[in-house]
C-alpha cells in the first residue's frame, strides 16, 4: 500500500519531536545535576560543604538557582543594541542544545544519525562563539566587549586542535558517522594485544596524546577553569554576561553547562568506546548501553572538574602559546603520524 | 519533492533577502550578521542538493571562522557611518555593472547545462554516484588524485599570504623584554631563592 500524506509529513516529525523533547527533557535534568556535582566536587577539594540547604544534601539546589533567574526582572542596558542583545543568549542556549540531536547515547538511540554527524558536532561547536562575541558587542559596554574579543579569540585557536584531532579519529574509522566512530573502536590495539573487545580497543590508548589535547582543548573551548579567561572574576567580572540578568543570563548560562555536556559525550564517543562495556564478558555487557555512556560521560566530567579546582588559572598569552605552539604542531604531527602508519601498515 | 521544494524556496528567499539586508543595514555589525544568516542559507540549499560535506564546511570554515573575524574586525573599527554611506550613487554603476556580468555568467552556466543536459556528461571526471559512495569520498578521491597539483597550489598561495601577513605585521622591538618559557620552566628553587635568617629588628 502507497503510504499516506500521513503516514510520509505528519509521524515521522511529530516522532521526532517527541525524540527530541524526551532529550531535552533529559539532557536539562543532566545539567541540573551535573552543575551540582561540579560545586560538590569544587567544595570537596577545598573542604567546604558546598550547597547542602535545598532539598536532601542540597539535592535541589539547582532548581532553585532556576526559578531564582526566572523570576528576576530582566535588565537591558538603555544603549545596548537590543535585538543582538536578546538574540545572543538564544543563539548560545540553541546552539548547544542543538548539537544534541546527532549524539547516540546508545547503539541507535539518537534523534538523527547521519553521515557526517561528528561534522555537525563541530560546526555547530564553532558556532558557539557567536552567543559570546555577539552578547559582549550588543552590551555595549567595555567590560563585556573586550571580555568577548578575548573569548572568540581563544575558541577560534583551540577549535583548530579539536578539528585535527577529529581528523586523526577520522582517519583512523574511516567514517565521519558517530554510530561508526564507536563501533570501530571494538576492535583495534587491545585485540592485538589478546585483549579483544575490551577497554585497551578504544582510541585513548591508540591515539593517547590526541586523548589529552582533545580532553584539555574541550576545557578551553567550554571556556570552564583553568581557561575561564572570558570570565576571570578577578579581572572581567564575569565576561560577556556582565550586563545580563535573569533568564537571558541563565540561558547563557544554560548554553555553557550543555555545551559542557557535549564536550563530556564527545570525549567519550571518539576516545572512551561510547555505549560498548570496558570488557566484553558476562556481568558487563549485561548492562544497557546507555549505562555505560553515562558512566564514562560522567568520568569526564568528574576530570574536568577535578582539573577546575586544582589548576590555578592561565595567563591569556600562556593560552595562546599552549593553543598555536604546542597543541597545534603536535596535533599536525600526529595527523601525519597517522595517516603514515595506517597506509604503511595497510590498516586504512 | 514537495517538502524538498517548499524548503528551497524558504532557504533561497532568506538567502537572497538576507544578502540583500547585508548591503543595505546601516549598520556595519548587522551587515555581517545578516551574511552570517545568508551563509546559513546556502548551506542549507547545499544540504537539499546532497552535498552534505560541503554544506557543513561551508559553515565551519565560513561563519565559524572568516565571519568571526570579520565580526572582530568591524566590531572594533570606528566607522563613521554617514561617510561611508557618501560614495554610494558614486560606485551604483560600476558596482552594477560587475553584478550584472556575474549574474550573465551564472545564466550561460546554468542555462547551457539546461538546454544540452548531455553536457555535464563530458567533464572528464563525471560526478560518482552518491548511493555507493559517500560525499566526503568522492571529493577526497578527485582532490587527492587528480587535482592534487592544483590542491598543492592552493595550499601553497595560503601559506605564502600567511607569511605574507606575519611578515608584514612582526616586528622585533630591541629594547622590549620578552619571555623565553624554557628558561622560565627550567629556574631552580636553588638557584632562583636566597635563604636569609633575619634577626628581629636588624633588617637584612
Amino acid at each position: 500500500m502507497e503510504p499516506t500524506f500521513f503516514e510520509t509529513y505528519i509521524v515521522p516529525p511529530l516522532w521526532m519531536l517527541g525524540q527530541s523533547v524526551l532529550l531535552l527533557v533529559l539532557l536539562l535534568v543532566t545539567v541540573a545535576y551535573i552543575l551540582y556535582a561540579d560545586r560538590k566536587i569544587f567544595a570537596a577539594v577545598q573542604m567546604r560543604r558546598g550547597p547542602n540547604v535545598v532539598g536532601p544534601w542540597g539535592l535541589l539546589q539547582s532548581f532553585a538557582d532556576l526559578l531564582k533567574f526566572v523570576i528576576k526582572e530582566p535588565i537591558i542596558p538603555a544603549s545596548a543594541n537590543k535585538g543582538v542583545f536578546l538574540l545572543a543568549p538564544l543563539v548560545a542556549g540553541v546552539l548547544a542544545l542543538s548539537a544534541w540531536a546527532v549524539i547516540p547515547v546508545a547503539d541507535g538511540w539518537s534523534v538523527a544519525d547521519p553521515n557526517l554527524g561528528l561534522l555537525f558536532v563541530f560546526a555547530i561547536s564553532s558556532l558557539e562563539v557567536y552567543g559570546i562575541i555577539m552578547g559582549g558587542w550588543a552590551s555595549n559596554s567595555k567590560y563585556p566587549f573586550l571580555a568577548s574579543l578575548r573569548s572568540a579569540a581563544q575558541m577560534v585557536s583551540y577549535e583548530v586542535s579539536i578539528g585535527f584531532v577529529i581528523i586523526t579519529v577520522l582517519l583512523c574509522v574511516g567514517s565521519l558517522n558517530l554510530t561508526e566512530v564507536v563501533y570501530a573502536q571494538k576492535d583495534g590495539l587491545g585485540t592485538m594485544l589478546g585483549a579483544p573487545n575490551s577497554f585497551l580497543d578504544w582510541h585513548w590508548l591508540a591515539l593517547f596524546p590526541m586523548f589529552i589535547i582533545f580532553f584539555i582543548s574541550a576545557i578551553a573551548e567550554t571556556n570552564r577553569p583553568p581557561f575561564d579567561l572570558p570570565e576571570a572574576e578577578s579581572e572581567l567580572v564575569a565576561g560577556h554576561m556582565v550586563e545580563y540578568s535573569s533568564t537571558p543570563f541563565l540561558l547563557f548560562f544554560l548554553g555553557e553547562f550543555v555545551a559542557i555536556t557535549l564536550m563530556c559525550a564527545l570525549t567519550t564517543l571518539l576516545f572512551l568506546g561510547g555505549w560498548l562495556p570496558p570488557v566484553d564478558i558476562a556481568p558487563f555487557n549485561w548492562v544497557p548501553g546507555i549505562v555505560w555512556f553515562v558512566l564514562k560521560g560522567m568520568f569526564v566530567f568528574f576530570c574536568m572538574a577535578m582539573v577546575r579546582s586544582i589548576v590555578p588559572r592561565y595567563r591569556y598569552d600562556q593560552l595562546m602559546r599552549l593553543g598555536w605552539k604546542v597543541f597545534l604542531p603536535i596535533s599536525l604531527f600526529m595527523v601525519f603520524l597517522t595517516a603514515f602508519v595506517l597506509q604503511f601498515m595497510g590498516w586504512a | 519533492m514537495g517538502v524538498v521544494a517548499v524548503f528551497f524556496y524558504l532557504f533561497a528567499s532568506i538567502t537572497v533577502a538576507s544578502a540583500f539586508m547585508v548591503i543595505a543595514s546601516r549598520n556595519p555589525v548587522h551587515s555581517v550578521l545578516f551574511l552570517i544568516l545568508a551563509f546559513f542559507n546556502a548551506a542549507g540549499l547545499f544540504m537539499l542538493t546532497g552535498a552534505e560535506f560541503l554544506a557543513l564546511i561551508l559553515i565551519v570554515v565560513y561563519v565559524g571562522a572568516v565571519a568571526v573575524l570579520f565580526l572582530f574586525v568591524v566590531m572594533m573599527l570606528d566607522v563613521d557611518f554617514a561617510e561611508l554611506r557618501q560614495g554610494f550613487l558614486q560606485y551604483l554603476p560600476i558596482g552594477g555593472i560587475i553584478g550584472l556580468v556575474l549574474l550573465i555568467e551564472l545564466v550561460l552556466v546554468l542555462g547551457g547545462l539546461s538546454i544540452s543536459p548531455e553536457a555535464a556528461s563530458t567533464a572528464v571526471q563525471p560526478i560518482p554516484d552518491l548511493a555507493e559512495t559517500s560525499n566526503i569520498k568522492a571529493i577526497g578521491d578527485l582532490l587527492y588524485t587528480r587535482y592534487i597539483f592544483f590542491f598543492q597550489l592552493a595550499g601553497l598561495v595560503l601559506l605564502v599570504a600567511m607569511i605574507g601577513a606575519i611578515v608584514l605585521t612582526l616586528s622585533h622591538r630591541p629594547n622590549v623584554r620578552r619571555q623565553d618559557i624554557s628558561v622560565q620552566v627550567a629556574r631552580d628553587p636553588k638557584e632562583a631563592v636566597v635563604m636569609h635568617n633575619v634577626k628581629p629588628g636588624e633588617g637584612i
